[in-house]
């Protein structure tokens, strides 16, 4: 069914159809509308038998959400930026427990400074949690990616990220097809836990594990995601019979089967990314777009294959590692080693800022002459930059660099003088 | 109503079993068939007094749920010395996620059991006093408040013993741990304030909360049992000595839990819904002295640079809680300084 | 569990393969020590083993087991003096376990329920000769009947019984009693002869093939006192047997004892009861060394008996006696000072000690006598082969239950020679002391008083002074006994032990520990009650 909705409220209604059957809430921006949401409809009786839990943090969201997993529960929840770094000992711990949770992350960036907006640093920071990361592009996207994740994950008893992107998604209206619950139910079959807390047939759960055998525990994580990587395109394409609809899969190319610069991205930013693409391709640009939805597993080999015929590669992601560069692009990287490609990182909308097309056009029309640095910062204020490095060199307290460069920029200087 | 001990015959209820009692006032550790839920081969310290009050908290847990038990635990040494891989101690469905969350896992296997209907299995969590007071205390305080249907159980043994004795929030003063040295001006921890987590519990009005020590099996599993007996978020508090942590005998272990009760430094009582409903009253009371004498932890108190002035202050302590909770007979007399 | 996650996800129960028993350096075991009450009983009773049926209120078995040692509870339960209550492990705690009286309660249940001794099992076709229906003769014979011997008694006297019938007041021993329990004892097939002195061992011996001597010392000693001919002065032997005659004795109504043993307080509160109006018993020394039992000393000055301390009589006339003060010195030893005063008194009591008739030892060969006793071996034997001696006519203490032991221990020495064995002691347990013991386990319950006649009537008749326990306060005053050094079945091991390794065998079976697991920590001997698990170290 067609519907002009939010996307929280979209994700929302997918999960539902998944019949959660434990849902851990603590609010932050920009998770709070899916939350609230499913809330509402645990409440009213619309989706039922769930309990819809309200805790106390997000450490304990996610460990709601793994005792619930434990005891054969389909559980669920939700969260962000902050919240996502405040529960990271569970997370990792749902992963090597194997418990097959899935959680909406709606990336955002991560302080300090305190910013609410979106990138991708929050479930980028997690890429060696063990959990499956996919990433939505569009709203029907996310729909789409969690009712195949909730398949992916207990099929495989590991879990899953669906990640959208803050504000940009969550916050969006736009029309989604929600599915029947007869679709979902069709696609999706009861969880039936690969192991379960359970009187009657007993088992220790989390065992102390030593040098013996933590390797290959370890080692077994692994293996899954490698499974992933071949059941993503599958269950992707059994989510088109049912639902009709091409969604998920593991990379998706864009007017790139005779380009030469490719431009390589994650959620939302591509379809700003396509439309730059799709105006340089009317100027005659050979550039293409190669999107990739399944972060983690990473998938090396199709993205090799789909970039082995260009001549050169732009990963353009909203995260930053910090004294070294790109964090997707060095994933990207691994996987043309050995192919003399000519790569370029840009590290852009970092917070929210915005990534126009004028910037876009610019940042690929270089990429095209490789006339590049190998990282680039898509529209970084250098005065700004200059000016504080400038300040903090002359002296030790300089102040906070926030608030420096807004007072450079006025916006502060403005107000309060 | 506190637990009554069964005034005679012989050693009445104060001994595990009695074999002139009545079947029904036999204790679950006296039953033949009881399920020793942490099985032999675990690899607890000579003597521990957690592996014991574990056994007896979680065995009549299970004879009032008629079996129908998931347990979560928290990381410490009752984890790590029941589950070392490959082998378990534990024959309840048992879970262990992290140091700090138990309280949470347990809320969510509670709530997995009551969206399957499944309401007879009845979840108890259980944590030392380092994950209890110290690093799960937001989990367990969120836990309270929703009045989830747990049962939790904090086993005390007043520091952190599995990294090597470092003090937690259940320290008391003047105590020897690895952080807190028995050195300088004030030896030992801190004469803090003090973080009273029953008091704590009673604070969020939760329908049970009880103290119990391994020294009073059968006031311990009448708590477990009052305590399985009702829906909601519960909390025992059980005094569990640590021979390792405290420097003791090993078979000290109950003697050491049986003078802290009687010496009033640690309070025995229930309460409901925030308020105290029953003490279990002093029956012989001693000086702290002979409490804090045998524990290595407090040699620093005593003998050549003895410290009189602090133990006065650790028996100030335990005669306001013997004022407070009203743990000595009506008419008793205090023979302690 | 091949579907389960590797190694994070773990099989129940396990551990099972981890061996904890390796760690140990020393090892539990359960033993058996011997309690301080046993340990104390002249008569040898396992006083631990029958109170432990007695508190399950199964009497019938505690009096089984008491029986095993002793056929006079009924009896024992009043005249003893039990030394048991004095090394009773509870009296430390609170006040001893009323042993005796639990004694005197399964006594005269076996009588009101008419409980039999076994017959015995065998018959061994010798016959033995018992010279005396006292208790030491009695204990012997019954010994002996139990061991598959005929046993024969040869009584001098017209009623069985000797000194409990003939020195024990009725107000402290009702004769129906002591009937019942000696009846009892006649209906396993041992023959009692009555009015059968004998006069010569030696001849009365032929046709038996072993002897046991137990005929008492019932000669009154006598003291040097000058005394006028109309002076009334008679012995307490014959006072306390005339009691039993037709006529009783004429005392009078001013009574004077001469002594300081429980004899002589036994003949003032009898006279006491037969009318006087004094009745004053003049000892040498204090009271402090009185060597009377103080609770008797206090009945008897409850009933209005008189005593005169630190005086001796030097002259008896008619009406009245002359006494002298006497001081102690340095040593504890009276000393006369040189006053004197009179005192009215219509009778004087001598009760100053008695003598053993060893006439009928005459002619026996290689006998050792001293002091007026028969020397006997540790095994009871005097040193004429087949001639056993015990009671009062051998050197030791004079009470019944010392008597009682000795006619046990003869009848098993008896038994062993005619089997041409000897009988060796067995080598005892080490003993329950109180350090021991938890006592913390131990329910607060003081000692259940038992009742006293009113005073009226103490004065006045010969009705039995103490009264007995009923079945509710017998059972609650055997309930208080410890079972020092023996396993009650309290469960404490099998609870206390953190590593399970306490493997509990059901009831009346005990426990047995599991090596395998058990890490030595000692928990369990700690929370013991009763001592009766220790430590021993590991053999390297």
């Amino acid at each position: 069914m067609l519907k002009q909705t939010e996307g929280s409220k979209a994700v929302a209604e997918a999960i539902a159809l998944c019949r959660p059957e434990v849902i851990c809430a603590y609010p932050i921006s920009p998770q709070t509308h899916i939350v609230e949401a499913l809330g509402e409809m645990v409440k009213a009786g619309e989706l039922t038998p769930c309990e819809f839990i309200n805790v106390e943090s997000e450490f304990a969201a996610m460990s709601v959400a793994i005792g619930a997993s434990a005891a054969g529960a389909r559980a669920y929840t939700a969260t962000a930026s902050q919240g996502l770094l405040f529960m990271v000992e569970a997370v990792y711990n749902a992963s090597g427990l194997g418990l097959p949770i899935v959680m909406t992350v709606a990336n955002r960036a991560i302080g300090a400074p305190i910013n609410i907006w979106n990138d991708h640093s929050d479930s980028l920071s997690q890429r060696d949690s063990g959990w499956m990361q996919l990433f939505a592009e569009t709203n029907q996207e996310a729909v789409d990616l969690h009712i195949q994740a909730f398949r992916l994950a207990e099929e495989l008893s590991m879990p899953i990220m669906v990640c959208m992107d803050g504000f940009i998604l969550t916050h969006a209206f736009e029309r989604v097809d929600i599915p029947s619950q007869q679709q979902v139910d069709s696609y999706l079959p009861p969880f039936d836990p690969r192991q379960v807390l359970d009187p009657a047939d007993p088992v220790s759960i989390g065992a102390m594990v030593g040098p013996e055998a933590f390797m290959e525990v370890k080692y077994l994580a692994h293996a899954k995601q490698m499974q992933a990587i071949e059941r993503i395109p599958q269950l992707a394409a059994e989510f088109k019979q049912t639902f009709g609809r091409d969604s998920g899969g593991l990379i998706r190319t864009y007017r790139a089967e005779d380009a030469e610069t490719i431009i390589i991205a994650m959620g939302s930013v591509l379809g700003t990314i396509k439309d730059t693409v799709d105006e340089m391709r009317e100027e005659g640009h050979k550039i293409g777009v190669l999107g990739i939805i399944s972060y983690r597993p990473f998938p090396l080999e199709q993205v090799r294959a789909a970039l082995l015929h260009c001549r050169r590669f732009l990963v353009l992601e909203k995260s930053l590692a910090v004294g070294m560069g790109g964090i997707v692009a060095t994933d990207v990287r691994m996987a043309v080693t050995g192919t003399g490609l000519k790569g370029y990182t840009a590290i852009a909308g970092l917070g929210g800022r915005a990534i126009p097309k004028s910037s876009l056009h610019k940042l690929f029309r270089q990429a095209e002459k490789e006339d590049l640095p190998p990282v680039t910062f898509l529209d970084l204020d250098w005065e700004a930059v200059n000016k504080q490095l400038e300040r903090e060199r002359l002296t030790r307290r300089s102040g906070p660099a926030a608030e420096n460069m807004l007072h450079d920029k006025g916006i502060v200087s403005a107000k309060f003088g | 109503m506190s637990f009554q001990p069964v005034k005679f015959y012989q050693t009445g209820t104060y001994t595990v079993g009695n074999r002139l009692l009545a079947a029904v006032d036999h204790s679950v550790q006296a039953d033949p068939l009881r399920s020793n839920s942490i099985n032999s081969g675990h690899r607890a310290c000579q003597g521990c007094g957690e592996a014991l009050g574990a056994r007896y908290a979680i065995d009549a847990a299970m004879a009032e749920s008629h079996g129908q038990l998931i347990a979560v635990n928290a990381t410490g040494c009752l984890e790590v010395f029941s589950t070392p891989y490959p082998e378990s101690s534990w024959q309840v469905p048992w879970i262990h996620s992290l140091f700090g969350n138990a309280p949470a896992v347990a809320t969510g296997v509670a709530a997995a059991m009551k969206v399957k209907g499944k309401t007879d299995v009845r979840i108890v969590a259980q944590g030392g006093d380092g994950s209890t007071t110290d690093i799960g205390f937001g989990c367990l305080s969120g836990m309270f408040e929703r009045n989830d249907d747990v049962l939790y159980i904090c086993y005390d043994n007043e520091a952190y013993m599995n990294t090597g004795v470092q003090r937690s929030s259940a320290t008391p003063p003047a105590a020897r741990t690895a952080t807190t040295m028995p050195v300088g001006a004030e030896p030992g921890n801190a004469f803090g304030q003090g973080k009273n987590l029953p008091e704590i519990a009673m604070a969020h009005n939760i329908p049970y909360v009880a103290t119990a020590t391994v020294a009073d099996l059968r006031d311990l599993e009448y708590k477990v049992r009052k305590a399985m007996g009702i829906r909601g978020a519960r909390y025992i508090h059980l005094f569990v000595p640590c021979p390792l942590g405290w420097g003791t005998a090993p078979h000290d272990t109950i003697l050491m839990a049986r003078l802290a009760k009687e010496s009033g430094t640690f309070p025995v009582f229930e309460a409901e819904y925030g308020e105290v409903t029953g003490v279990l009253k002093i029956r012989r009371q001693i000086p702290v002295e002979d409490y804090l004498k045998p524990q290595k932890r407090f040699a620093h108190l005593f003998g050549k640079h003895a410290r009189p002035d602090m133990v006065a202050r650790i028996q100030a302590i335990a005669d306001r809680n013997i004022r407070k909770y009203g743990l000595l007979e009506q008419g008793a007399n205090s023979n302690a300084e | 569990m091949p579907n389960k996650p590797f190694a994070i996800t773990l099989k129940p129960g396990t551990s099972l393969a981890n061996l904890t028993g390796t760690w140990r350096t020393e090892r539990p075991v359960y033993l058996n020590r011997l309690p301080p009450c046993n340990n104390a009983c002249p008569a040898g009773e396992n006083i631990q083993g029958w109170l432990f049926h007695a508190e399950s209120g199964d009497y019938e078995q505690a009096w089984r087991v008491l029986v095993e040692n002793n056929p006079l509870p009924a009896v024992m339960g009043r005249v003893c003096y039990h030394p048991c209550e004095g090394a009773c492990n509870r009296g430390q705690l609170d006040e001893s376990v009323g042993i005796n009286s639990v004694e005197r309660f399964l006594g005269d249940e076996a009588i009101k329920q008419g409980w039999k001794f076994a017959a015995p099992a065998t018959s061994t076709g010798k016959r033995v000769l018992v010279v005396g229906a006292g208790p030491s003769g009695l204990s012997a014979a019954y010994h002996l009947a139990r061991a598959g011997h005929q046993v024969e008694i040869h009584e001098a006297g017209s009623q069985a019984g000797g000194m409990m019938r003939f020195g024990i007041p009725k107000y402290r021993l009702p004769r129906e009693v002591l009937d019942a329990e000696i009846a009892r004892i006649l209906e396993m097939g041992v023959t009692l002869r009555l009015n059968t002195r004998v006069d010569l061992i030696e001849q009365s011996m032929k046709g038996f093939d072993a002897a046991f001597l137990a005929v008492g010392a019932h000669i009154a000693k006598r003291a040097f006192i000058p005394a006028g001919d109309a002076a009334h002065i008679v012995d307490a032997v014959s006072v306390l047997r005339s009691m039993e005659g037709e006529d009783q004795p004429m005392l009078g109504r001013r009574v004077v004892v001469y002594g300081g043993g429980n004899t002589a307080i036994d003949v003032a509160r009898t006279a006491k009861r037969l009318g006087a109006t004094d009745a004053v018993i003049v000892y040498r020394r204090t009271r402090e060394k009185m060597p009377a039992h103080d609770f008797e000393v206090e009945e008897a000055l409850q009933e209005g008996v008189m005593i005169k301390w630190l005086s001796t009589i030097k002259q008896a006339e008619e009406g009245n006696l002359t006494v002298e003060k006497m001081v102690l010195d340095e040593k504890g030893v009276p000393q006369p000072t040189g006053e004197f005063e009179t005192i009215e008194a219509d009778s004087l009591v001598l009760a100053l000690g008695q003598d053993v008739d060893l006439s009928l030892l005459d002619g026996v060969s290689e006998l050792k006598i001293s002091n007026g006793t028969v020397q006997v071996s540790a095994n009871m034997m005097t040193g004429h082969p087949g001639i056993f001696a015990g009671g009062d006519m051998v050197p030791s203490e004079r009470t019944v239950t010392v008597a009682i032991g000795h006619g046990k221990r003869a009848a098993r020495n008896i038994d062993a020679w005619l089997h041409g064995t000897s009988c060796e002691p067995v080598a005892k347990h080490e003993i329950a002391t109180f350090d021991k013991l938890n006592p913390w386990y131990y329910s607060d319950a003081d000692k259940t008083v038992r009742p006293m006649l009113d005073i009226i009537r103490r004065q006045t008749s010969f009705d039995e002074v103490q009264g007995g326990l009923n079945e509710t306060n017998a059972l609650f005053e055997a309930r208080r006994c410890l079972s020092c050094g023996n396993c009650f079945e309290c469960d404490n091991c099998y609870g206390v032990c953190p590593d399970n390794a306490v493997i509990k065998l059901g009831a009346g079976k005990g426990f047995q520990f599991n090596y395998d697991y058990c890490k030595g920590c000692g928990l369990c001997v700690a929370e013991c009650p009763c001592g009766a698990i220790k430590m021993v170290p590991e053999q390297t």
